[in-house]
């Protein structure tokens, strides 16, 4: 884990806009001891979400969109990956 | 090497404002940016480009040395020369500095800028993730080995664990795209696909096969001897065995994925064989055989 205002120093953003992003339920974060801490996990998605807010000017309203839109994407993509090879099984 | 048009990446006017430029680029990067488009190298490519044109003309300095060296750009060169002769007067022993800004650039980019033009950006962009596939025998997957995969023109030996199955798929952490503006390079995923074979059956980690026996032995009992993924293996067949019995072979099927020494079963259905071409002999004692049911 991290903690979040060491990853807020680290890629100069507002503590702030992490709680925001736990609040959609975007992501989760662990509170010890009066501290949030980021797990590790969440990093990529957590990094995905600040490029998009802070250089893509996308409100908090459009990346709960985008998430749910990409997952939706990968999840297709996943199927279709899966169907293809279960379709290679029945041809071979 | 060709001439770049930066304003024309960005889609704006040559007298374009500093905001008009900001706006040009977040607005094409939502459209093109890699978060947005996974797997999508067009779009990574795009992107590239428009990151590129945005480095150089939202940075007056180097909007202002584009605009000069950019439309007559042939004059590059001499101005590049003159970039390393300062870069090489300011490291005595003119060492080489490992190129950290490969492939994020165009040529055109550097020949203006060199590649220390990338080190001022801030932001960075972890490369896109690639996606691959590997077709494997049964006979392949079976024990652990490593195979040398080509990705974008590169050569990759990998270790493959036996008893890998259709559809898994192993991720090699930082063989994807080169990250941009010195990101982290993305991830490749290849996800195997195991060809079926003509002899053996699988399903998870058992294997399930077919054994030819004479009329016979199946009905007298016997000995017979089967083909495996790994040799042949002597059976004993029970008398009066059924067309179609399945026996369980108990640890004779396939590894079990990252278990050393765990392996699955093998399933042998026995398929009788009647014979033909009977003599007037045999089908006298058959016919002797039918009498006494």
């Amino acid at each position: 884990m991290i903690a979040a205002s060491e990853f807020c120093t680290y890629h100069n953003i507002e503590l702030s806009f992490i709680h925001s992003l736990q609040h959609s339920g975007l992501i989760a974060i662990v509170v010890e001891e009066e501290r949030a801490f980021i797990p590790l996990n969440e990093l990529p998605q957590l990094e995905k979400m600040v490029r998009l807010y802070y250089e893509m000017d996308i409100n908090l309203e459009g990346i709960e969109t985008i998430t749910y839109l990409l997952q939706r994407m990968n999840d297709m993509q996943k199927e279709m990956k899966a169907l293809k090879i279960k379709m290679g099984i029945y041809e071979g | 090497m060709e001439f770049v048009d930066y304003y024309k990446i960005l889609g704006v006017d040559k007298a374009a404002s500093e905001d008009d430029i900001k706006k040009a680029y977040r607005k094409l990067a939502r459209k093109l940016h890699p978060d947005l488009n996974p797997n999508d190298k067009e779009a990574n490519k795009k992107f590239q480009q428009v990151n590129e044109a945005n480095e150089v003309l939202s940075d007056t300095e180097k909007r202002k040395k584009y605009d000069q060296y950019g439309k007559d750009w042939q004059h590059a060169d001499q101005f590049d020369q003159q970039r390393q002769q300062r870069q090489q007067q300011q490291r005595p022993g003119g060492q080489q500095f490992a190129d950290q800004g490969e492939g994020d650039f165009s040529s055109f980019f550097d020949s203006l800028f060199g590649n220390g033009g990338s080190k001022s950006r801030q932001t960075k962009y972890r490369g896109q993730d690639y996606n691959s596939e590997l077709q494997l025998t049964l006979v392949e997957a079976l024990e652990t080995h490593q195979q040398t995969i080509t990705v974008n023109g590169k050569n990759l030996r990998i270790t493959i664990p036996a008893g890998i199955e259709t559809g898994q798929i192993i991720k090699l952490k930082g063989h994807g795209a080169p990250g941009v503006n010195g990101g982290p390079g993305g991830d490749l995923f290849i996800t195997f696909v195991i060809a079926s074979n003509p002899h053996f059956k699988r399903t998870g980690n058992d294997l399930y096969t077919n054994a030819s026996i004479d009329l016979y032995t199946a009905l007298l009992g016997g000995e017979t001897t089967i083909d495996t993924l790994t040799g042949k293996v002597k059976l004993k067949v029970s008398p009066e065995t059924q067309h179609g019995t399945k026996i369980r072979l108990k640890g004779k099927g396939f590894p079990i994925y990252k278990k050393e020494g765990e392996f699955g079963d093998l399933y042998v259905t026995y398929e009788v064989k009647l014979p033909t071409n009977l003599t007037d002999k045999q089908k006298e004692l058959v016919k002797e055989l039918q009498e006494l049911k």
